[in-house]
């Protein structure tokens, strides 16, 4: 609690105390009500003198609807038809709900902060031998800057010297380490956990991830969703319909029964709750929650829109490569003919292979695991689009596609799998096959599931690549429609029919893609989703979702924040609303008074924050 | 050209509204948004006559909350 606070309820409790005494006691002191008025005010006063001068300032302003100047209103007016003790009352409760307003507040912007606190404050810049602290706005590209194990990285750039286990969590999430060594590329906004490093920079601060990152969820806000348009709609006619509705209230029925003071009593309970606050605070809340929470998952969403859209997901479509699959390929499958080892056939495939610097090479040396002894090696003549052939120990080898199989005449074992075959053979004698493939995410198959089980109504992949290699992975992660031989124009094309083909235009579709190629398709989609990490600088300003460690499965995980973010956000909407609505009609027919005003007014918001606040605690 | 400036005591939710709804009427103001959680203001504005334009704004704030100052 800060000190204004603190002395806000040294007030309130003396006032309090002091109320309490003269509701017992008042009447046994006296009977006349003007020392009676005067012993009230006293309390009164000390609770509420700042309200008091604050409306009346705001009269000279012109702000008539403003909430200092209801309050005042309303308690004047309870003491003008003789209410002391409800006077008294207003102020005290207003003023306790108004404190329990601030501090819960005050809390949950403090909870958000430390969702942000990834901005470095300093960089440890090495000139000429020499390490000075800088901000990390002054670093260029091409400095070097040392970090020392438990420091924050504040710029991106590539280790020159030392390892260490870097904590991403704050970016991605994930809450396994990750080790790096010299060559590594680090990433400002991680934390350094345990070695001293030297990094050669490769972007200046603006430009580094920890900026953009803080950019994109500061400026989240400014892309509202529709409900907290409506809202603040909402909130400028809220108020000046109460108060017309209370000056009917207390003139109307009064010029028919002539009872003034009851039906001004009456009316003054709706100006108590003529103030939107609960909605107003705890509606933008929620979704800045909301973000906030889905930031700590590695789930950047650039505004509350996009929060919305998510929450009504049914349909997504994925890109295959770099999406759903690494985008690397790896040896999946190595099928040796008879009495031959696997071993062996990767030994001569990698021995082959060991100069090219083609993918699929270098999946095979590195599926064999070790060096290439290049003694072995003679000549090596690469065939262009059929294969490699190489003169290992004297003999031999070829390693390439079918084609290549067939022109040398070897007797070979085709193979019928999805992804590139590279068979092997040694003097004419066929020795084995290896499968290729890209490689499927770990937690593809789950996050389909995941999505599946979350209500997502229809899943689809989309992939330039050939129909065998498609279907078989698409069949493999259990995914409902697969399209496949698509050009990036094509991919467009496919998303807008599955557009036209939503059954409810009030749910949305989703797009999750990586590559340049997707930007088209990401921005057509109605919610674009880009993979951060590995993605390309366009797909992730195009998109509108980026998931920060390219795990499909944060699909799901990003779904269900923003479902509840919008299941508490309408629980507000409803229970605030309800509330104030029930409260005016019973004060409207003299069944409570305005002490249910106040709750209806103060306490609500109170309760719309606190329930806002449950959205930052998402696992 | 797109300004961020920090406000302090900004107290009221509502208020902080209907700042945002007046500093959009001035004229030169092409959008602007005043968050009551974040404690900020960002104005797009001309930025030629960015100085004539935050004079406006600040009169428009101390109109709706004479607490609220604007940092620059």
């Amino acid at each position: 609690m800060t000190t204004r606070q603190k002395r806000k309820l040294i007030r309130i409790l003396i006032s309090g105390v002091l109320f309490l005494a003269l509701l017992f006691g008042a009447g046994m002191i006296t009977d006349d009500p003007l020392i009676t008025l005067g012993l009230f005010l006293v309390p009164y006063l000390i609770v509420g003198w700042d309200i008091l001068l604050k409306a009346i300032k705001g009269i000279f302003r012109g702000q008539i609807f403003d909430e200092n100047f209801l309050m005042t209103l309303a308690s004047v007016g309870a003491m003008i038809i003789a209410e002391y003790p409800e006077a008294v009352a207003v102020m005290l409760f207003y003023r306790v709900g108004e404190l329990f307003e601030e501090y819960a507040v005050g809390k949950s912007r403090k909870s958000i902060a430390a969702l942000m606190d990834i901005r470095p404050d300093y960089a440890n810049l090495e000139k000429d031998g020499e390490v000075t602290e800088v901000d990390p706005d002054e670093v260029a590209i091409g400095d070097v800057i040392v970090i020392r194990p438990g420091e924050k990285i504040p710029l991106d750039g590539v280790i020159i010297e030392g390892t260490t286990s870097v904590d991403t969590a704050a970016l991605t999430g994930e809450a396994l380490p990750r080790t790096l060594t010299a060559g590594d590329e680090v990433i400002s906004g991680t934390v350094n956990l345990s070695g001293k490093l030297r990094v050669r920079v490769t972007q200046s601060f603006g430009e580094s991830t920890v900026a953009k990152i803080l950019d994109l969820v500061e400026n989240a806000s400014a892309k509202k969703a529709r409900t907290e348009n409506f809202i603040s709609k909402f909130s400028r006619y809220y108020t000046p319909a109460v108060v017309g509705a209370a000056v009917l209230l207390a003139v109307i029925p009064s010029l028919v029964t002539g009872e003034w003071s009851e039906w001004i009593y009456r009316s003054l309970s709706f100006l108590v709750t003529s103030c939107p606050c609960a909605l107003v605070i705890s509606v933008p809340l929620s979704f800045f929650g909301g973000i906030g929470a889905a930031s700590r998952h590695g789930i950047l969403i650039k505004g509350g829109n996009y929060m919305e859209a998510l929450s009504r997901c049914e349909t997504v479509v994925f890109d295959k490569t770099g999406t759903l699959t690494r985008g690397t390929f790896r040896v999946c499958a190595v099928h040796p003919a008879k009495d031959i080892e696997k071993q062996t056939v990767l030994e001569y495939a990698a021995l082959a292979e060991h100069d090219t610097h083609h993918p699929i090479g270098i999946s095979i040396t590195q599926a064999y695991g070790k060096t290439a002894d290049s003694s072995r090696i003679g000549e090596i003549t690469e065939l262009a689009g059929h294969g490699i052939r190489a003169v290992i120990d004297g003999k031999t080898v070829l390693a390439g596609g079918e084609k290549l199989m067939c022109t040398e005449h070897v007797d070979f074992t085709p193979i019928d799998e999805a992804g590139t075959v590279v068979y092997v053979a040694r003097d004419g004698r066929y020795l084995g096959a290896i499968v290729i493939a890209d490689e499927i995410k770990p937690d593809a198959a789950d996050a389909i599931a995941a999505l599946r089980a979350s209500g997502v109504k229809k899943t689809v992949m989309l992939t330039g690549d050939n129909a065998r290699v498609g279907t078989a992975v698409g069949r493999q992660l259990g995914l409902d429609e697969i399209h496949t031989d698509l050009l990036p124009a094509d991919k467009v094309t496919c998303v807008e029919t599955l557009l036209a083909e939503k059954p409810d235009a009030k749910k949305t579709l989703a797009f999750v893609g990586d590559g340049i190629n997707d930007a088209p398709v990401l921005s057509r989609a109605d919610l674009g989703i880009a993979m951060g990490a590995m993605g390309s600088d366009a797909a992730v300003e195009a998109a509108d979702v980026v998931l920060m460690d390219d795990k499909p499965s944060k699909i799901a995980t990003a779904i269900a924040i923003a479902r509840k973010t919008m299941g508490i956000v309408h629980t507000n909407i409803v229970f605030s609303l309800a509330v104030k609505l029930l409260v005016l009609l019973l004060a409207a027919i003299g069944a409570v008074g305005m002490w249910a005003a106040v709750f209806a007014d103060v306490g609500v918001s109170v309760i719309a924050i606190l329930n806002a606040m449950r959205v930052l605690n998402t696992k | 050209m797109k300004k961020v400036y920090k406000l302090e005591n900004l107290d009221c939710a509502v208020c902080a509204e209907k700042m945002k709804h007046a500093i959009e009427k001035i004229d030169g103001v092409e959008s602007c948004d005043v968050s009551f959680l974040m404690q900020k203001l960002t104005i797009c504005a001309d930025e030629t006559r960015l100085d004539e334009i935050m004079k406006k704004v600040v009169k428009a704030c101390k109109k709706v909350e004479p607490d609220c100052k604007i940092l620059f």
